[in-house]
């Protein structure tokens, strides 16, 4: 609630579809955004995921300052296509999904 | 900001590659299904009292493709039979994996399922064959092994066709690779919805124009149960470039998929340019560009303790053969290079049939 806001935000990230071999094999990783002068974009998310979640190959799942492409990600169900992508503003409870499709059929 | 469905004005979850329409849920799995369905009318691709036989790998297309053929079959009265069919390579900690996954999907479908293994097919699993030959090359084996595998499956069921999950962009990929490779007999047909009329079973790809970022939506919003993992041997690296360009391609402008597959629809081959004949394989009767079949070369490569025998090119493997006795006389016959392509061409790595 309004107390967790001051810690921290809450959010959780999904990993399927092949990319979670990339993050220990975990699919659900519950986590907690440092509060911060800047708002928390996508952008900003995925280097904390490359720095704090990613265990191996990073080739594999960013591409520059994006996700490589061919995964797909959706914010609470929504495909981020719609949500400005990169720029989209995580907010608290967010549920972001990543899916790889480049893992066989 | 919630952005709104073109068709209802609910809320958008999705954003068409294809059209760039943004659009909800029950739209989406409307048009997903609707275009699957126009795409098996406009090729007439069935006939009422078919059997059709689904080759099911656990993966993400063809576990959509089980899903949505049942569902169509059972709103516009298709009158198919539908059977699962799968091919167990015999690689541990991946097959058994993925085929725990069809045996999940057969329950959940409620379609009969059946396993050819490549054990009882030709002797060798896959396992096996990798500790003859190495992880170079093997993917030369599964891929020729497979086409033939799922062929002799259907047979055995009775099928009448065979359908694939090959989607929009394994086409616009494939297209892509035989214009790199330069293999334009199988420049020419890549792009056919239904192949193989002329020898075996017929093949056909109703997710010939579904784009892969919907099948995913698709299978993610239905929560169906597939299996997505890369198998342990050995990826193939040349199609990995030509995967990754796509992508690329689609980020940038995502009817790019689409156009290649139109682009590969529309080439005509200049009529000089050489095909090679089919005819029939001498040992084994399945259909081959060469007077014995890519899989009894290579079988008998193993079976000789030569496991590298069917593979190489034109005159080095005639000459590899002849050296391990096998009866053959015919030059044209060993060029055996154009079956080896056709093989990765048609089985995207190696999970897709």
């Amino acid at each position: 609630m309004a107390a967790s806001s001051q810690t921290g935000m809450s959010i959780t990230l999904e990993f399927s579809g092949g990319a979670e071999l990339l993050f220990g094999k975990v699919k659900k990783h519950h986590i907690s955004l440092d509060e911060s002068t800047t708002a928390w974009t996508i952008k900003k998310l995925l280097i904390w995921v490359k720095d704090n979640l990613l265990k191996e190959r990073p080739e594999l799942f960013l591409q520059g300052e994006t996700v490589r492409p061919g995964i797909l990600v959706l914010v609470n169900d929504a495909d981020w296509e719609l949500l400005g992508e990169l720029e989209y503003e995580i907010k608290e409870n967010d549920n972001i999904v990543f899916i790889s499709t480049l893992h066989g059929g | 900001m919630p952005v709104c469905c073109a068709a209802c004005s609910g809320k958008a979850v999705l954003k068409r590659p294809k059209t760039g329409d943004a659009l909800c849920r029950e739209c989406f799995f409307h048009v997903f299904e609707t275009e699957i369905h126009h795409t098996i009318l406009d090729a007439n691709l069935f006939t009422a009292g078919e059997t059709v036989a689904i080759g099911a790998s656990g993966g993400k297309d063809s576990t959509v493709l089980a899903y949505v053929l049942k569902l169509l079959n059972d709103k516009y009265d298709y009158g198919l039979k539908l059977i699962l069919l799968s091919v167990d390579e015999g690689i541990t900690g991946y097959r058994d994996d993925s085929l725990t996954t069809v045996k999940r999907n057969q329950k959940q479908y409620d379609l009969p399922l059946k396993i050819v293994s490549y054990e009882e097919l030709y002797g060798w699993t896959m396992d096996a064959i990798v500790k003859e030959i190495g992880l170079k090359n093997n993917c030369t084996f599964c891929g020729v092994f497979r086409r033939q595998a799922l062929d002799r499956g259907a047979v055995l069921v009775e099928a009448d066709k065979i359908v694939t999950g090959h989607n929009a962009d394994d086409i616009a990929e494939t297209v892509l690779m035989n214009v790199l490779r330069g293999d334009i007999a199988r420049l020419r047909r890549c792009t056919s919805i239904t192949t193989g009329n002329e020898g075996y079973l017929p093949r056909c790809k109703p997710l010939k124009y579904t784009y892969e970022k919907e099948i995913v939506m698709y299978a993610y919003f239905k929560k169906l149960d597939y299996f997505s993992t890369e198998c342990i041997y050995s990826p193939n690296a040349y199609r990995g470039y030509a995967r990754a360009f796509l992508k690329d391609l689609e980020a940038i402008r995502s009817s790019s998929i689409i156009d290649i597959i139109h682009s590969g629809e529309s080439l005509s081959i200049k009529k000089d340019v050489k095909m090679p004949t089919q005819m029939t394989c001498l040992q084994c009767g399945y259909i081959s560009s060469n007077k014995v079949c890519k899989a009894c070369v290579l079988l008998e490569g193993l079976n000789k303790g030569l496991p590298k025998l069917g593979i190489g090119k034109g005159l080095k493997a005639r000459q590899k053969l002849v050296a391990a006795g096998m009866t053959l006389t015919n030059t044209e016959s060993q060029s055996t290079s154009t079956e080896s392509t056709a093989v990765l061409n048609t089985d995207k790595q190696s999970l897709e049939f």
